[in-house]
């Protein structure tokens, strides 16, 4: 058995993504490749041969690979394919768009979001919004995966002294083009990587009234979440969204604030280690998963929280 | 222009659902059914285009068991023009839909193919970008934007951390993401006209397509639960017990 890891990158290093899943890999056993696919990306490749683990970087350095396009990406995955047992990413936007593509290509199924591996061709997933894990066989000849970003504590960055092997490009297809990217710039952690997570709900009732979840989370160090509610609502732009349909998190700590807990906001984060709720209405769901809950006004709570920091 | 787009039958996402006590899989007895809300975006934005005048007609498919004419139904009602099912009472898999869909493809040459980004059912995420791979076409999944030009079009895609644009030639499928538009309701009037319009109806054999599923499910249980914890007086009481309790904050 053989698995392919394909890496998350941004061309200098590698992300910490990608360590998440070479776990994921050990644990379905057997030798562990990864592949590095990008522009300029020597700076990632060196890194991952040091994932501890490794036997094997594949180094498709191209302009085709430049921006991740799934048609380009996916059809240079089906040509190095050949011989692995496994196909595996982390499902982030990114894996999301071109694995499902290569699984296609191969004439295999996909399995989604994995959160366990529980043999070389048995997994857990979620499935409803987490309301229900399902254990899933599959039959054909080559698992193509994707693991939930929580769902494996990251392997070592170190440790692994891996050969790189340049690999070819194959024809680019040439029918999508990249034209920008507007990505906000980060003074806080990112939501996936952060250690502790503030979010706001509905409760917070307007986008300004988020300036007070950044100040308690500037002083913890943390990221800032919101629940599909307050996207819809318009308060927060989309990419802030925890949930089912949004971020999946488990960080160590998660504030949740205004938030009432409807269950699709609970399946991305009823992960994280420690959770407290700080709602007004005591009959919030939310106050089920919570470890520490507060019954109080968040217009109140929140400053005073913010002072005792 | 003809825009494709999808609506598949699933359980209505204000549903609370079982898990069967035989761990076969969930209740869906007596259950709602609904037209899978990602599904309802691609609709509208399909329907929005055709009233922008980039598109002349939308046809919208669903695979799966007979009952999936109701979804059709009011994908009609919102605006789609014809539809068509592909019947089976197969356990459907994204790979085994997007063959179907294909099929559909090839029969009706559209030149935009729009879907949800995922079903609230399986939470694949897979079935547009199948479908664009066994179709060989571009894709432009989890859009928050559809610039429709002649011959391409401009799409912004939700991506970790932000927003990216992209171009695709056309024909290409694109998967819905929340925010590219907001879903109308569906007046008595038009879901009287919805009765009237045509709904196709083919088999996978009719279409020469396999839709076997290759994933078999060993069971479904209800997560794990997770204990509720203590209520706290006070923002004071809490501070303490993240500090010295759970030792979170410093």
């Amino acid at each position: 058995m053989s698995v392919l890891v394909i890496a998350e990158h941004d061309q200098n290093n590698i992300k910490v993504q990608t360590q998440v899943a070479v776990a994921a890999a050990k644990a379905i056993g057997g030798d562990i490749h990864i592949l590095v696919a990008g522009q300029n990306c020597q700076g990632a490749a060196d890194a991952a041969a040091k994932v501890e683990g490794v036997q094997k970087v594949l180094l498709a350095d191209h302009e085709n690979y430049g921006h991740a396009l799934a048609e380009e990406l996916s059809n240079l995955i089906v040509s190095v394919a050949e011989g692995y047992s496994h196909i595996l990413t982390v499902a982030t936007t990114s894996g999301k768009n071109y694995m499902p593509r290569v699984a296609a290509l191969l004439d295999v199924s996909q399995i989604s979001e994995i959160v366990s591996v529980e043999s070389e061709d048995t997994f857990k997933r979620p499935i409803y919004a987490g309301n229900a894990i399902a254990t899933v066989q599959s039959s054909d000849a080559v698992k193509v995966l994707t693991v939930r970003g929580t769902a494996y504590d990251p392997v070592s960055a170190e440790g692994g002294s891996a050969t790189i092997e340049a690999v070819d490009a194959p024809a680019a297809m040439g029918v999508s083009s990249w034209v920008r990217e507007d990505v906000v710039a980060l003074e806080r952690p990112e939501l996936t990587a952060a250690s502790i997570i503030v979010s706001g709900g509905r409760g917070m009732q307007n986008g300004e009234n988020f300036a007070m979840l950044e100040s308690v989370a500037d002083k913890l160090g943390a990221a800032i979440g919101a629940s599909r509610a307050a996207v819809d609502a318009g308060f927060v732009p989309n990419d802030m969204q925890v949930g089912q349909t949004g971020k999946i998190v488990a960080p160590d700590l998660y504030i949740a604030v205004g938030i009432s807990g409807a269950i699709q906001h609970l399946a991305g984060m009823k992960d994280s280690k420690v959770i407290v709720a700080i709602n007004k209405d005591e009959d919030a769901p939310i106050f089920q998963v919570a470890d520490y809950g507060l019954v109080a006004d968040l217009f109140k709570a929140v400053p005073e929280l913010d002072s005792m920091l | 222009m003809k825009i494709l787009v999808t609506a598949k039958r699933v359980v209505d996402y204000n549903v609370n659902i079982r898990v069967l006590a035989d761990q076969s899989g969930v209740d869906l007895n007596n259950v709602k059914m609904s037209v899978n809300p990602f599904d309802e975006i691609a609709i509208e934005e399909a329907v929005r285009l055709k009233e922008a005048g980039k598109a002349e007609e939308v046809i919208v498919v669903s695979v799966g068991v007979s009952q999936c004419q109701e979804q059709l139904r009011t994908a009609l009602a919102l605006g789609a023009d014809r539809g068509i099912l592909v019947e089976t009472d197969e356990a459907l898999q994204p790979l085994g839909i997007a063959k179907a869909l294909k099929a559909v493809i090839d029969k009706e040459a559209p030149g935009l193919i729009i879907t949800g980004k995922q079903a609230i059912d399986g939470d694949n995420s897979q079935t547009g970008q199948m479908l664009a791979a066994l179709a060989g076409l571009a894709q432009a999944t989890f859009a928050s934007e559809i610039d429709l030009g002649e011959d391409s079009a401009t799409v912004t895609r939700e991506i970790d951390g932000g927003l990216e644009t992209i171009t695709v030639k056309l024909p290409a499928i694109v998967t819905t993401d929340l925010r590219l538009n907001e879903p109308r309701y569906a007046s008595l009037p038009n879901i009287m006209k919805a009765k009237k319009k045509p709904i196709d109806i083919f088999t996978p054999a009719d279409l020469g397509v396999d839709v076997s599923p290759r994933v078999k499910t060993l069971k479904v249980e209800p997560p794990a639960e997770r204990a509720a914890g203590i209520k706290v007086e006070s923002v004071e009481v809490l501070v303490d017990k993240l500090r010295n309790e759970a030792k979170v904050i410093s």
